[in-house]
C-alpha cells in the first residue's frame, strides 16, 4: 500500500514531524514502512520558464531559438526542436546542471551554433505520462498551467514534491489498506486527534425510486449492497490534485468517474464499481451465485467460465460483474455514458478468495475483499463518492440510494480486564492508559469496561487482540524483558546425539558434509538403473511441482549426492569426499497417510578414498556406534555398483546398507568420468544395531607373541574366509589379526594370490610359550587346507 | 718422592690429554687409560705398599685428589662434547619452518548445520528440548490448527507444495509445535529445527527449501516480557552481548500480540550500511504470544496457561554469519566453498 504523506496529513496534525520520524514511528506501531520515495529527489534545477520570444533557427528548418524568462534578471536562450510551444507558454526548463529522472543531467551547450542554456522538457523527460497530465501531449513539451510563476521549481508546480510511503500491510489489517486507515494509525501513534469528516451531498435531485431494483439472492456471501445513481455524467479528466494522489498511490488516472471510484477505494478501503446505466438490462441488479456453465467477458477482455461457487452481479439477463473482483466488458464508463450506477458493497471474504483462486486472478478490489471488509463502511464510502461527483462536477446526483443488507455478523464486545492484560504482557499499565489507547483507535469503552471494537476491526476477537493494540501504542520496546522462571532441563535425545556424533565422526574421517534439495525428478531413478518395480520408485508425488525434475520427494540421497560430485568434477576440483545425512520419503499407497520419513547416510568419494577407504569409514562408524563387527559380503548383481567392487553391509542379521564403486554407466548418467565410490547406509538401522557404552578391557599383564603368516590361495578365496578359519583355530588366544600385504604376480602361481597376516597371540593369565603359539599356527594351517589355502613357501 | 712425581705427571698428562680430546670416545679411552682397573693411577696405588707408613696417608690423599681432578675434568669435558655434538645434530636436523604443515585430512560440517547446532546449543542451555516432526505433513497440523483455515489470506505468504488436499510439504516447523502440544502437557519448552518448503523460485535470496528453527514455550504465567527477554538473550548469545534488538508489531495468525525482532546491524552498529539497507537494523525473527484458540485446539486450557512462539530462518543467519551473498551457494556444495568454512 502506497500513501502520499500530504494525504495522510489530512487526517491528523503531523506538524513538525519529519518524513523519517513519521516512517520510524509508524513502523514501530505496526504499520511497517518498506521505503519512501519523492519524485522531486530525481528532478533538480528544473524551473518554470515563460516563452517570451521565439524565432526559427538560422541553420535549421525545425529548431526554434527561444528567449525564456526563467525567473532570472534577464531571459535565457533555449533551443528546442518541439513544435507545440508558442510565445507566452509556461514550460518546464531544465537549466544548466539540471538532473532528470534516471540520472540524466543537462548542461549548457550549442545547437548548430546557437547557444542553448537549458532544455524544455516533455512529460516523459520528467518521468510522467499523459495519464497524469491529460492536457499535455505525449511527444511535445509539457505546457504548464498559465498561472505558474516563472523561475519556480517545476516539482512544486506539477506536485512532484510529495513523498510517497510504501507500507507493508499484514493480512489482518485491511482497514490499513487505505489512507484514512493509515491516518488513524498515525494519529494514534502521535497521540493526536483523528480528523475524518462525514461526507455530505448538497445538491441531489430527483429520486432513485423506480430507477433501479436490487435483489440479494445470496445474503450469506453479499453482506451489504448499496448503490446510487448519477445522471448527466460529464466524463472528463479529474483535477490535478486527484490525479496526483492516484499516481502516488500507484493507480493510473483514467477519467473523473473511474478516478472517483479508485480514489474512494484508496481513501476508505471500499472498492467501488460504476456501471453504465444503459447496460444494466431492465434496470435490475441481482446479486446471486453464478449458474453452471455461465460465462463473462471481464474488463480485461478475457472470457471466463464461472462456477456456482462464484458470486456475480447480474442484470435480468446476464452477469455484469464478478462480485468483488472485476466488472464485465459492458459495465465500464465511456465518453458517451450518461447515467452511472455506483456500487459500494461488502462481500464475503472467503467467497472472494475462492473466486480469485478459481479464476486465477487478483485485482486491487479483490485483494481488499479477500481480507474481509467492513459492512458499515459501504454507505459512507458511497456518499463520499457522490460528494466527489459534486465537487468535481462530474454529474448530477440522484436523491436516495439502495441499501440491501445480507447476513451481517453481529458486532462483538469484550471485557477489558487491565490486570489480566498487565499479567499477560508483563507490564504495569494503568487502566486509564489502556482505555485512552483503545479510544484513540475508535474502540468504544464503556464505564463497565465493555469494549466494542470498531466495525472495521474484525480482527479483534479476544483479550490477546486488545493486548496487542495496547502494546503497540504503549510501545513494544517499553514492555520489559524478563528471564523466564521455573526449572527446565533439556538435552538432546539419544537419537539426536547419535546423529550429531555420526556427523562429527565422518568429518574427522575427512569427509565434507553437504546439504542438497529433498526433491527428485520423475526420471532421476532411471539414472540409477532402478528397476521399474524397485522399492525406490515408491515416491511421494508433489501435485504442484516446479517441474519434472523436482516433482517427487526423494527416496534416496544418492542422486543429489552424485550431482554434487558432478558439479565438483566439472569445477575441476581434483578430488572430493562427501557425506550427507538426510531424510528420504517412502510413500504409502493411500496418499492421505503420511509417508515414512527415514534418515539415510550417503557417502561418495572420487579420486580419493576408493573402495577400501570408504569401507574403512563404514567400519569406523560401526565401531563408533559400538555395533557388532560389520560383515561385508560381495554384492555381485547390483544395478548400481561394479559387480566385483561392491558389498552389502551387515551387522548381525541386519542389512544396514550397501557400498561400492559405481558402475561407469551410472556415473556417466551424471556426467562423471571419474571412478566414484559410494556408500548408502540407513541411519535408522545403524541406530537400531548400536551398542551401549563401550566397556574397558583391562590392559594385558602378560607378553604377546606375534606371528606373521603369508597364505597362498586361489584369487577367488575371500580374505574373510581365511580370517574366519584362523579365528576358529586360535580361538581365545588370538588377540588380533590384520592384513599387511596382498600380492598377485610372478612370485605366486597364476590364478593365486598371497595374503600376509600379522597375528597377535596372548594368554590372559600367563605368558604364552613358543610351543603354544606354534601349535595354534599349525592348527590354523590345518584348517586353511579345507579352503585350499596354504602357507606360502 | 717418585710416587708423588709420578702422580703429578699423571695428573698433568691426563688433564692436558682430556682437554685435547675432541670426541666422547677419546674421553672414554682416556678414562680407561688413567682411571680404569688397569689404568695408570690404579697402578700407582698398587705401589703404595712400598711407601713408609707415615707417607701413605699423604700419598693416598694426593692420589685421590688426582683421581678427582681427572674425573671432574672428564665430566666437564664430556658434557662439553655432548653439548657440542648435540648442537651439531640440531643444526643438521634443522627444519624449514616455513614449509607447510601436513594436512590432517579432516572434513567439515556444512555451515548450515554448524549454525543449527550453535542455535540448538543456546536453546538447550535455556532449557528447550529439541523436537522433530515430519516434513510431509497434514494440512491440519501445518495450517488449520494454527488458526489458518483453508481460505485464510495469510496462506498467501506461505505458498505451499501440496501432495493432495490434506497433505503438504510443511511450510513452517510450527507443525511440530502442534504435535508437541497434542502429545505433551505443559510446561513445554521446545525448539523445532528443520527443513521447510515453499513455492519460491531459486535466486540469490530465495529457495523452495530452507531451514527454520521455531520455538514454543507454554507454561503458567508466561508473559510477553518473557518472550522479549528470552529472544534478546538468544541473539546476544549468538551475536555477542552488546547487540541491541528491537521488537516491531507484526501479524501471524497463530500469535497475538505478534512481533518481528530486528537486531542492530552487526556490521554498522545501527549507523546504516549496505548490509542493513540503510536501516541500521536487520530483521531476524518472527514471534508472538500463542493465540488462545491454538492452545485450546491442542487441549491446553488457555485460562491457565499462556505461551510464546518464534521462528528463525537458519539459512539467513548462516549467510549473514559467513558473509555469503547468494543462498544458492549453500546448496551447491562446491568443495572450495565447503573447505573455506
Amino acid at each position: 500500500m502506497n500513501a502520499p504523506v500530504s494525504w495522510i496529513k489530512e487526517y491528523t496534525d503531523l506538524e513538525g514531524i519529519s518524513v523519517k520520524e513519521l516512517c520510524d514511528a509508524l513502523t514501530m506501531s505496526g504499520s511497517k514502512v518498506e521505503r519512501w520515495t519523492c519524485e522531486a529527489d530525481e528532478i533538480k534545477n528544473v524551473v518554470v520558464g515563460e516563452v517570451l520570444e521565439m524565432h526559427r533557427h538560422p541553420d535549421s528548418d525545425h529548431l526554434w531559438v527561444c528567449s525564456v524568462n526563467c525567473g532570472g534578471d534577464k531571459p535565457i536562450q533555449i533551443v528546442t526542436g518541439a513544435q507545440n510551444v508558442s510565445t507566452g507558454d509556461k514550460v518546464p526548463c531544465a537549466l544548466d546542471g539540471a538532473l532528470l529522472p534516471g540520472g540524466k543531467t543537462i548542461s549548457s551547450g550549442k545547437l548548430r551554433g546557437e547557444v542553448s542554456d537549458g532544455m524544455m522538457c516533455s512529460l516523459g523527460e520528467l518521468g510522467l505520462t499523459v495519464h497524469d497530465f491529460p492536457d499535455c501531449i505525449e511527444d511535445g513539451i509539457a505546457i504548464l498551467d498559465p498561472s505558474a510563476e516563472p523561475g519556480s521549481d517545476v516539482c512544486g508546480v506539477l506536485g512532484l514534491d510529495d513523498t510517497s510511503i510504501e507500507f507493508e500491510i499484514t493480512s489482518n489489517r485491511p482497514d490499513c489498506m487505505c489512507v484514512s486507515g493509515l491516518g488513524r494509525e498515525a494519529a494514534a501513534t502521535f497521540r493526536k486527534p483523528f480528523r475524518f469528516p462525514e461526507p455530505q451531498i448538497r445538491h441531489a435531485s430527483g429520486s432513485i425510486e423506480g430507477m433501479l431494483s436490487v435483489k440479494n439472492e445470496t445474503p450469506e456471501n453479499c453482506l451489504r449492497y448499496t448503490a446510487a445513481i448519477v445522471k448527466n455524467v460529464r466524463v472528463k479528466p479529474s483535477p490535478m490534485w486527484m490525479r496526483q494522489r492516484l499516481r502516488l498511490c500507484g493507480v493510473r488516472p483514467i477519467n473523473n468517474i473511474v478516478d472517483i471510484t479508485n480514489y474512494v477505494m484508496l481513501e476508505y478501503n471500499q472498492p467501488m464499481h460504476a456501471f453504465d446505466y444503459r447496460n444494466v438490462k431492465d434496470s435490475e441488479i441481482i446479486i446471486r451465485q453464478a449458474r453452471e456453465g455461465e460465462h463473462i467477458v471481464t474488463l480485461d477482455d478475457i472470457d471466463r467460465e464461472l462456477t456456482p461457487d462464484m458470486m456475480v452481479i447480474a442484470d435480468s439477463e446476464k452477469p455484469i460483474a464478478v462480485a468483488g473482483i472485476m466488472g464485465g466488458e459492458y459495465s465500464g464508463t465511456y465518453d458517451d455514458t450518461n447515467t452511472v450506477i455506483f456500487e459500494s458493497a461488502c462481500f464475503n471474504a472467503v467467497n472472494v478468495r475462492y473466486t480469485e483462486k478459481g479464476l486465477g486472478m487478483k485485482t486491487e478490489s479483490s485483494v481488499r475483499f479477500e481480507k474481509g471488509l467492513d459492512p458499515e463502511n459501504t454507505l459512507r464510502a458511497l456518499t463520499r463518492a457522490l460528494e466527489l461527483v459534486e465537487e468535481l462536477d462530474a454529474g448530477d446526483v440522484v436523491s436516495g440510494f439502495v441499501d440491501i443488507k445480507g447476513n451481517i455478523p453481529e458486532r462483538r464486545t469484550l471485557l477489558l480486564e487491565p490486570e489480566k492484560i498487565n499479567a499477560f504482557l508483563g507490564t504495569d499499565l494503568p487502566a486509564e492508559e489502556m482505555v485512552s489507547i483503545l479510544r484513540s483507535l475508535e474502540f468504544e469503552v464503556s464505564d463497565d469496561m465493555t469494549v466494542t471494537p470498531p466495525s472495521f476491526r474484525a480482527d479483534i476477537l479476544l483479550m490477546n487482540d486488545i493486548a496487542e493494540e495496547i502494546a503497540r501504542f504503549y510501545g513494544y520496546n517499553n514492555v520489559p524483558s524478563t528471564v523466564m522462571t521455573g526449572v527446565a532441563t533439556a538435552q538432546l535425545t539419544e537419537r539426536q546425539h547419535f546423529e550429531k556424533d555420526l556427523a562429527m565422526r565422518l568429518v574427522s574421517a575427512g569427509l565434507y558434509e553437504v546439504k542438497t534439495y529433498s526433491f527428485m525428478g520423475t526420471r532421476t531413478l532411471d539414472l540409477l538403473n532402478e528397476p521399474s518395480d524397485g522399492e525406490l520408485r515408491n515416491a511421494v508425488v508433489i501435485s504442484n511441482p516446479f517441474g519434472d525434475d523436482t516433482a517427487l520427494m526423494r527416496t534416496t540421497l544418492l542422486p543429489s549426492m552424485l550431482e554434487v560430485v558432478s558439479r565438483n568434477v566439472n569445477a575441476r576440483v581434483a578430488s572430493g569426499s562427501f557425506f550427507e545425512i538426510g531424510v528420504t520419503f517412502h510413500a504409502h499407497e493411500d496418499t492421505n497417510e503420511l509417508p515414512d520419513e527415514l534418515k539415510d547416510l550417503v557417502i561418495a568419494s572420487y579420486n580419493s578414498l576408493g573402495f577400501y577407504g570408504v569401507k574403512g569409514i563404514v567400519e569406523d562408524i560401526c565401531r563408533n556406534a559400538n555395533t557388532e563387527t560389520p560383515v561385508f559380503t560381495a554384492l555381485t548383481d547390483s544395478h548400481l555398483y561394479h559387480p566385483g567392487r561392491a558389498a552389502s553391509v551387515y551387522v548381525g542379521d541386519t542389512l544396514i546398507g550397501t557400498m561400492g564403486e559405481l558402475l561407469p554407466s551410472v556415473a556417466a548418467n551424471f556426467n562423471i568420468k571419474e571412478k566414484v565410490t559410494a556408500a548408502v547406509i540407513s541411519v535408522e538401522k545403524l541406530f537400531a544395531v548400536r551398542g551401549g557404552v563401550r566397556r574397558f578391557t583391562p590392559l594385558p599383564k602378560f607378553p604377546a607373541m606375534t606371528r606373521d603368516l603369508a597364505i597362498v590361495c586361489d584369487i577367488s578365496v575371500p580374505s574373510g574366509a581365511i580370517e574366519r578359519e584362523i579365528r576358529i583355530a586360535c580361538s581365545d588366544i588370538l588377540e588380533s589379526i590384520s592384513v599387511f600385504d596382498v600380492y598377485t604376480g610372478d612370485k605366486v602361481p597364476a590364478g593365486k594370490k598371497s595374503i600376509a597376516y600379522s597375528l597377535v597371540l596372548r594368554h590372559k593369565d600367563r605368558t604364552m610359550t613358543d610351543d603354544e603359539a606354534d601349535t595354534a599356527i599349525a592348527r590354523s594351517l590345518k584348517r586353511l587346507e579345507r579352503i585350499g589355502a596354504s602357507l606360502r613357501s | 718422592m717418585a710416587i708423588k712425581e709420578t702422580l703429578d705427571r699423571i695428573r698433568e698428562e691426563a688433564l692436558s690429554a682430556i682437554k685435547a680430546a675432541d670426541a666422547e670416545s677419546a674421553i672414554e679411552d682416556l678414562r680407561v687409560r688413567y682411571l680404569g682397573k688397569k689404568g695408570e693411577l690404579t697402578a700407582i696405588l698398587k705401589q703404595m705398599g712400598t711407601l713408609p707408613a707415615e707417607e701413605r696417608p699423604l700419598m693416598g690423599q694426593l692420589s685421590n685428589d688426582v683421581r678427582k681432578d681427572i674425573e671432574a675434568l672428564i665430566a666437564e669435558r664430556s658434557s662439553e662434547l655432548r653439548q657440542k655434538a648435540q648442537e651439531l645434530r640440531f643444526r643438521a636436523e634443522a627444519l624449514d619452518v616455513t614449509l607447510p604443515g601436513t594436512d590432517p585430512h579432516i572434513g567439515s560440517r556444512h555451515p548450515l548445520e554448524t549454525v543449527l547446532d550453535d542455535i540448538k546449543e543456546i536453546f538447550l542451555g535455556m532449557g528447550f528440548n529439541v523436537a522433530e516432526g515430519p516434513e510431509v505433513e497434514f494440512d491440519h497440523y501445518c495450517f488449520e490448527m494454527l488458526n489458518m483455515p483453508k481460505h485464510h489470506p495469510a496462506r498467501d505468504t506461505q505458498d505451499t507444495f501440496y501432495i493432495n488436499d490434506n497433505v503438504l510439504l510443511r511450510t513452517q516447523t510450527s507443525s511440530v509445535q502442534i504435535r508437541t502440544m497434542l502429545a505433551q502437557k505443559p510446561p513445554i519448552r521446545i525448539i523445532s529445527p528443520g527443513r521447510v518448503y515453499r513455492v519460491d523460485t531459486v535466486d540469490a535470496t530465495h529457495s523452495p527449501i530452507f531451514h527454520q528453527i521455531e520455538g514454543l514455550v507454554v507454561d503458567k504465567g508466561i508473559t510477553m516480557a518473557d518472550l522479549k527477554g528470552t529472544l534478546a538473550e538468544f541473539i546476544r548469545k549468538l551475536y555477542g552481548a552488546d547487540i541491541k534488538v528491537r521488537f516491531r508489531p507484526h501479524h501471524f495468525p497463530y500469535t497475538e500480540p505478534s512481533a518481528e525482532m530486528d537486531m542492530e546491524c552487526f556490521r554498522c552498529h545501527g549507523e546504516g550500511c549496505s548490509l542493513c539497507k540503510g536501516e541500521g537494523y536487520i530483521e531476524i525473527l518472527g514471534c508472538g504470544m500463542v493465540r488462545p484458540e491454538v492452545l485450546e485446539g491442542c487441549g491446553i486450557d488457555s485460562s491457565v496457561y499462556s505461551g510464546f512462539a518464534f521462528g528463525v530462518g537458519a539459512d539467513r543467519i548462516t549467510m549473514m554469519r559467513y558473509g555469503i551473498n547468494d543462498l544458492r551457494v549453500l546448496f551447491e556444495n562446491d568443495m572450495r566453498f565447503l573447505q573455506q568454512l
